[in-house]
């Protein structure tokens, strides 16, 4: 392995839709790497592939073009090694929360009592003690998406892919759920790849920004946030942070009125 | 902490307040779109219905506004359903026309689940099977009768493969269509777990698709005795379909009702036999939703 090497290194990886005779694109070839302990969120316009890009480094959707290396290594499946957070709740509704999160070390057929202990482990990391034996439908939004990290985080991963993983919780909730991202990015050294359309909280907790074109997505600017991992509610208040904030905004904004202007011709010529 | 700025005002908790005004309960109209009677009145509703036909039957039949061959009075029908009983020819009945249903609605479970859930799991297998099992279930089981009859003869295996193809193909596509409603997250999320296929296949989609099966089986079970009638009124000796049959030969009307009423009252046990598994079987399921 090469010491340089980067944890994630992703090479012209694009990918179209065949429909009929046409095809799509809906992500042009697209190159960027993670690097070890690193922090990076992707934000961009509704449609513009970032959730696609995502689900291709997971390895749940195929690429049509490019190359992707997790520490040197090519990779075309799904796998451990790369931990998901989705938008959506999908937690095993059968399963009590310890086996939830007990779930990835109990299908690579590791030890029980190492099953064990990373329940326990990182149960305590997203401050569930009490919740081991509760069932998913007696669990809040937020709750559910901290057992998710949980069992996300249980394999061990080498990089943490997220989704959204707090666009379908309220906005205190996600406060308190991005500073538990901070407190376990900050114990954990965990390398992370956030898909958000909040700017917020892609200030708030990246260390690197990506900004992306409306559809077929592009990467549009890279941004380096230097706020470092001693970050809490304070930073939000800095003068920094405003400028950020509305460099990303300002970047953003220009692509989310292409979006609507994109959707009212379609309307216009479907009508017509 | 940051100082408050002078234009925010902290309001204060406000305490006991004697004069709290009770705000009237206008939702519970049973009537009003939305509206959320009480158990209480639910319930009196529910009776009332039953208690209208009950008086309705007895308005005309005592009456004697339609002819008893047509319509006997309740105490002739509870009168032959005591002699039916005493004699012990329903309790007969009862026993192999549910042997049958058990026989041929087991039958079509243990063989439609699986390959209902591998069509819904795998395009290849779909592909393979859906489109003729589809073709099939349009077939309506009575013109099949007379092909069964040839095959099987008329004993006990002609009426419980009656039920088994009233029930197989339908089920198969039923169960499919569960199937294929698992959250594709759910699979997605287990992959990224690290699951391998043969256990995303075992470890989440059939876990996943068991309140969608249960489900299943409850509706199903319910075309059982619609088979199950058919098949024992075309031919047969024994039976609930049957003991219809029979008392139609002779008009006796009352004990068409006793068979037909029976019939009923087995149809709703099975119902809330199951009603009742679900939650205890599945506790774990999100009530109204798949999965």
């Amino acid at each position: 392995m090469n010491l340089s090497e980067p944890i994630l290194r992703v090479e012209n990886v694009s990918k179209s839709y065949k429909s009929g005779r046409d095809e799509t694109l809906a992500l042009e070839p697209t190159s960027f790497a993670v690097e070890e302990g690193e922090f990076v969120a992707i934000v961009g316009p509704s449609g513009c592939g970032k959730s696609t890009l995502l689900h291709i480094l997971g390895g749940l959707i195929e690429p049509t073009s490019g190359q992707m290396f997790l520490d040197g290594a090519e990779f075309f499946e799904a796998g451990p090694e790369r931990g998901m957070v989705f938008q959506a709740y999908t937690l095993f509704p059968w399963l009590s929360v310890r086996e939830n999160v007990k779930f990835g070390p109990r299908m690579q057929g590791l030890p029980l009592e190492e099953q064990e202990t990373r329940a326990s482990y990182f149960l305590d990391q997203v401050d569930l003690h009490g919740f081991h034996h509760h069932f998913p439908k007696q669990l809040s939004g937020g709750m559910r998406q901290r057992v998710a990290i949980a069992r996300a985080l249980a394999n061990k991963p080498r990089i943490l892919l997220m989704d959204e993983p707090f666009g379908a919780l309220d906005a205190q909730t996600r406060a308190i759920m991005q500073d538990l991202v901070l407190d376990i990015r900050k114990r954990e050294k965990t390398t992370a790849l956030l898909i958000t359309h909040d700017i917020d909280e892609a200030v708030y907790l990246a260390d690197r920004i990506f900004v992306m074109t409306a559809r077929p997505g592009r990467f549009k600017a890279e941004i380096a946030v230097p706020f470092g991992t001693d970050r809490d509610q304070a930073t939000r208040d800095a003068a920094e942070f405003f400028e950020l904030r509305k460099e990303v905004s300002h970047l953003l904004h220009d692509e989310g009125r292409k979006v609507v202007a994109a959707e009212l011709a379609t309307a216009v010529i479907s009508e017509g | 902490m940051q100082a408050t700025p002078n234009d925010v005002h902290i309001l204060p908790a406000p305490g006991a307040s004697p004069t709290i005004v009770r705000a009237p309960r206008r939702k519970t109209n049973p009537f009003r779109l939305g509206g959320e009677p009480s158990p209480a009145l639910y319930r009196t509703l529910a009776i009332s219905t039953f208690a209208l036909v009950l008086a309705l039957w007895c308005f005309l039949s005592y009456g004697g506004k339609v002819s008893p061959l047509i319509l006997p009075t309740p105490s002739a029908v509870v009168e032959s359903a005591i002699r039916l009983w005493s004699a012990g020819e329903l309790w007969l009945d009862i026993k192999i026309s549910v042997f049958r249903i058990a026989a041929g609605f087991l039958a079509s479970a243990v063989l439609a689940i699986p390959l209902g859930i591998l069509i819904g799991a795998y395009k290849g297998v779909e592909a393979s099977q859906e489109p003729l099992n589809g073709f099939i279930r349009y077939i309506p089981v009575p013109a099949l009768i007379p092909l069964v009859m040839v095959a099987a003869g008329i004993g006990e295996p002609a009426k419980i493969l009656l039920i088994f193809l009233g029930t197989y193909f339908q089920m198969v596509i039923i169960v499919a269509d569960v199937t294929r409603l698992v959250p594709k997250d759910l699979l997605n999320a287990a992959r990224t777990l690290g699951a391998r296929p043969r256990q995303v296949l075992f470890n989440v989609l059939l876990p996943a698709t068991l309140p969608g099966l249960m489900e299943t089986c409850r509706t199903m079970i319910g075309w059982a005795w619609t088979y199950l009638v058919i098949a024992e009124v075309v031919a047969t000796d024994s039976g609930l379909g049957y003991r219809i049959m029979k008392a139609q030969r002779f008009l006796r009307t009352d004990e068409i009702f006793v068979g037909i009423l029976v019939l009923g009252l087995l149809g709703l046990a099975t119902d809330m036999i199951f009603k009742w598994l679900q939650p205890r079987l599945l506790s774990w399921a999100e009530m109204g939703r798949n999965g």
